[in-house]
This record gives C-alpha cells, sequence and structure tokens, in this order.
C-alpha cells in the first residue's frame, strides 16, 4: 500500500492513489474525495522522528568525492525543521555557486531496534520512502562534516511522496533511482551499490542507539549530483516508490 | 511532533513540554576553541569555524536528572558535557539579535556525554549518540527569571568534588548572536533545546561516579554513570 499525508480543505488527511477519470494521476483521501495532484498540499508522509542520514554510501559516489572506502557508515543527524513535502519549493540563496539534489532511498523505521542482526534488520522496517537531500556545498567547513548549515537547512529534505509499505518492496537492494532536472536525466544509479546495505545500516545503528518507530534513515545518494539553479523543477524517482518532485525558488519568494 | 517518550522536565511556561529535539554548538566556548591551540589552522581543518558548527542528540539520549549513564564495553570514561540549554518557545526564524532572547520559553541545564573521541573533522555519530547520552533538566526556568543569560556560572561536581567552573560569559556567540546566526538557516520549534557549548577541558566520568551540574538559577542536574554490565 502507497499512503501520502496531504492537506486539503482545512484538514490534513490520508491518502491513496488514484487515476482521475480524464487520465491524469490523483489521490483518493480517506473519506472518498478524490482529487487531482495539484489539488491538494503534499505533507512528509509520516510524523518523522529521528532522521538519520548517510554520507559516501555509494562506491561510485565516494570515489567521486575522492575517499576510499569507508570502513564505517558515515552517518549525520538531521532535525525535523528540514523536512518538506513533495511539490514543495526549496530556497537556492543568492550567491551560492553549488547546490545539489541528492536522491535517496529513505528507510522508515516500523518497530523499535535495538542490537538487531542483519539477518533480522529487515523485519523493524515499515516502510520506504523517496527523500532529495539537498546540500549547499559552499557552506561545508571542516568541523563535524557535515555541518548543518549544509545539510539541515529548513525545507532542504524533501520527503515522499508516499510512504510504501515494505512487504511491497520485497528487495530494497535492487532499486533503480533517477534524477531528472527540468525533464533532463541527471542521476542514475541502484541500491544494489550502496556500500553499506539497509541490513547493514540498521544492524550497525543499532548496534549503539535504539531506532524507534518513525526514524528514517536515508541511504545516501549514487554519483551524478549536479548543480540547481532557481526555476529549475527537480523529480527524483525510485522504482515502485513513485515520483517525487520540488521546484527551486530564489530569496524574494522568501522575502529575503 | 517526534513520537515516544521524551524526559520528564517540567515546564510551566509555554508550550509546557520539550519537542525532543536537541541541537547544541560545538567549539563556541572559548575555552574549547583555546584547547585545540594551532592544530586549527592545520588540516583537516584548515581554519577555525567561520559559521556555528551545529550538531544533534537525537531522542533516544535524551534522559531526565537521576537516570543513569551507561558507560560503554571497552570504554574507560565519559566526557561530562556541562553547558546551558536554551528552550524555544515560539517558532524563532530569521531572529535579530536585538529580539532573540524574546522567542525563548526559558532555560535548563544540559548534559551532553561523549565518548572522548578526536579528531573533530567527521567524528561518528557513536560518540555521542548512545542512548541516555543526554541528560537535562531538573526543569525549564521561565526566561524572566534570568536577568543575563551570558554570565551565568556552571559547576561540574563529581562524587561531590568540585572538578570544573565555566562561565557563560565566555561564549564565541554569545545567547543572542548564536540565536541569529542559527536561525538564518534553520527554524527553531516550540520546545526544542538549542545547547550554547561546553566549556574544555570537559571533566570525565567513570562507572560508579556520580556528576552533578549547577548552574545559577537553574538548579542541579544529578545523573549516575554505570557500567554497561549492571
Amino acid at each position: 500500500m502507497k499512503l501520502a499525508r496531504v492537506a486539503c480543505a482545512g484538514a490534513i488527511h490520508a491518502a491513496q492513489p488514484q487515476q482521475l477519470s480524464d487520465g491524469r494521476a490523483g489521490v483518493r483521501l480517506t473519506d472518498g474525495r478524490t482529487l487531482a495532484e495539484d489539488e491538494v498540499v503534499w505533507l512528509p508522509p509520516l510524523e518523522v522522528g529521528t532522521i538519520l542520514a548517510l554520507g559516501l554510501n555509494y562506491a561510485a559516489r565516494a570515489k567521486e568525492l575522492a575517499f576510499g572506502k569507508e570502513v564505517e557508515p558515515l552517518v549525520f543527524l538531521k532535525g525535523p525543521g528540514t523536512l518538506l513535502g513533495h511539490r514543495g519549493v526549496t530556497r537556492r540563496p543568492a550567491g551560492v555557486k553549488f547546490m545539489h539534489y541528492e536522491c535517496e532511498l529513505a528507510v522508515v523505521i516500523g518497530r523499535s531496534a535495538r542490537g538487531v542482526r542483519r539477518s533480522e534488520a529487515l523485519e523493524h522496517v515499515a516502510g520506504y520512502c523517496i527523500a532529495n537531500d539537498y546540500a549547499i556545498r559552499d557552506y561545508l567547513e571542516n568541523w563535524y562534516r557535515p555541518n548543518l548549515r549544509v545539510k539541515n537547512r529548513d525545507g532542504a529534505t524533501v520527503l515522499g511522496p508516499w510512504l510504501v509499505d515494505a512487504s511491497d518492496i520485497p528487495d530494497p537492494a535492487n532499486l533503480g533511482l533517477r534524477t531528472y532536472v527540468n525533464g533532463k536525466l541527471t542521476q542514475q544509479g541502484n541500491t544494489r551499490d550502496m556500500s553499506s546495505d539497509v541490513p547493514a545500516l540498521i544492524e550497525y545503528l543499532s548496534s549503539f542507539m535504539t531506532l524507534t518507530a518513525g526514524d528514517v534513515i536515508l541511504t545516501g545518494t549514487p554519483e551524478g549530483a549536479v548543480n540547481v539553479e532557481v526555476g529549475d523543477e527537480v523529480v527524483c524517482e525510485i522504482e515502485g516508490l513513485g515520483r517525487l518532485q520540488n521546484t527551486i525558488a530564489g530569496d524574494a519568494l522568501f522575502g529575503r | 511532533m517526534p513520537l515516544g517518550p521524551r524526559p520528564a522536565v517540567s515546564m510551566d511556561v509555554p508550550p509546557y513540554g520539550l519537542s525532543g529535539t536537541l541541537y547544541g554548538a560545538l567549539l563556541n566556548h572559548q575555552s574549547a576553541l583555546q584547547a585545540l591551540g594551532e592544530t586549527i589552522n592545520h588540516p583537516p581543518y584548515q581554519r577555525a569555524p567561520q559559521a556555528p558548527v551545529l550538531y544533534l542528540k537525537p531522542r533516544n539520549t535524551l534522559a531526565a536528572c537521576g537516570e543513569p549513564v551507561t558507560v560503554p564495553p571497552g570504554v574507560a570514561e565519559l566526557e561530562i558535557g556541562a553547558t546551558l540549554g536554551l528552550v524555544i518557545g515560539r517558532s524563532a526564524c530569521r531572529l535579530s539579535e536585538e529580539r532573540a532572547l524574546e522567542h525563548l520559553a526559558g532555560y535548563l541545564i544540559v548534559n551532553d556525554v561523549s565518548i572522548p573521541h578526536q579528531p573533530y573533522y567527521r567524528p561518528s555519530i557513536r560518540f555521542k549518540a548512545r542512548d541516555g547520552f543526554c541528560p537535562l533538566g531538573p526543569r525549564v526556568v521561565p526566561r524572566a527569571a534570568i536577568a543575563n543569560p551570558d554570565s551565568l556560572t556552571l559547576r561540574v561536581y563529581l562524587d561531590g568534588e568540585l572538578k570544573q567552573t565555566a562561565t557563560t560569559a565566555q561564549l564565541v556567540r554569545p545567547v543572542a548572536k548564536l540565536l541569529a546566526d542559527v536561525t538564518d538557516f534553520m527554524t527553531l520549534s516550540p520546545g526544542d533545546v538549542l545547547a550554547v557549548g561546553v566549556a574544555a577541558p570537559a571533566p570525565r566520568a567513570r562507572a560508579g561516579q556520580v556528576a552533578r551540574i549547577e548552574i545559577d538559577a537553574l538548579g542541579r542536574l544529578e545523573n549516575p554513570f554505570v557500567d554497561s554490565a549492571a
């Protein structure tokens, strides 16, 4: 099952995909209303707890950033204020030179995990979403990398559109990822190329911290993260999870 | 807002409870920068931090006054990161220094516990994000009760013996400046905590010891450190 959280006509609703009578993609709210994709406001598909994100988790991406194979997964933490729903708008500050998207498989924990072995790790997964985890590399400094000014900006982590049940994704280690900027394919990869796969990440993290239902692991991005400009439309796709759309806007929209 | 258990910290002003999100500023106490000396200007760092260096303590780390902190197997001592926590009262985005404090609900004591580690280039979160590694409290003291958050004295005691004295008068970015710089790129929400920075050298505790942190007018935060086998 695919479930979204949307705002519509004064309330927040659960919604499922529903094709409209004219063939367009739409949603069906639990109360029976059917609406076009652009007639609702898309929120992140769940109330997220702790957000754990991976750096350099694809072999090719690590090479791109001139690193050897990481011995230990490289994890950083993000706060809830950085999340944004499908079709949302992300700010590109004036004057920055390199702001890039990162299409990532997001793993949603469904059941507490502490000291979980790899073989049982997937039993703790509720489902999956697409994440687009923007970074502004101009702000990178060499202290506690990657610093939050690069990776924890308001509205710079798009999550959705759906939370897809784990049972619908039998093999999270073989999903194609693609990113399009203004319709042009700019990033392509497959989750089989992760340095630490989903079970390994759950085993690693749960070896020193308790993961709780609602925690989300953003599993890193393959090579092909390129600069985006104001006005660009960025679409991240992951096989079986849908397509996550987002637009880049300048300072003026944010009153700056 | 974040699900799951939140530490029992009494709070008699809006929003009447913590959100469960805690950010901390690193290297924001002058002594912490001084302790690094010339290494700041060499690889991998190259230069002193320009923007605030922030981290998160996730919800699994948050613990109340009195809860034990577990010293992990193979680790001799843990760092006691005594610091002042700013509790956000209303949504804080792009604050001016002049009006920053108006957005606070109050203050509390934070113990940002870490496994001692170096370097600070890209440390693993397993040094700071372990279960129970962030006791805080005992209560949120309303903003109005603290005339000047930039002149508070912190004291750390181990088994009753004074081990560290520090003051918030020596922050690299004083409270209002820190709030202004942080909220320029990320909004702080009601109930979020921003820890202002730990002084160096931080005292270390072994299993079997009790750490007590006192801050003027904020009370005392006391937590026993216990062995993982206990």
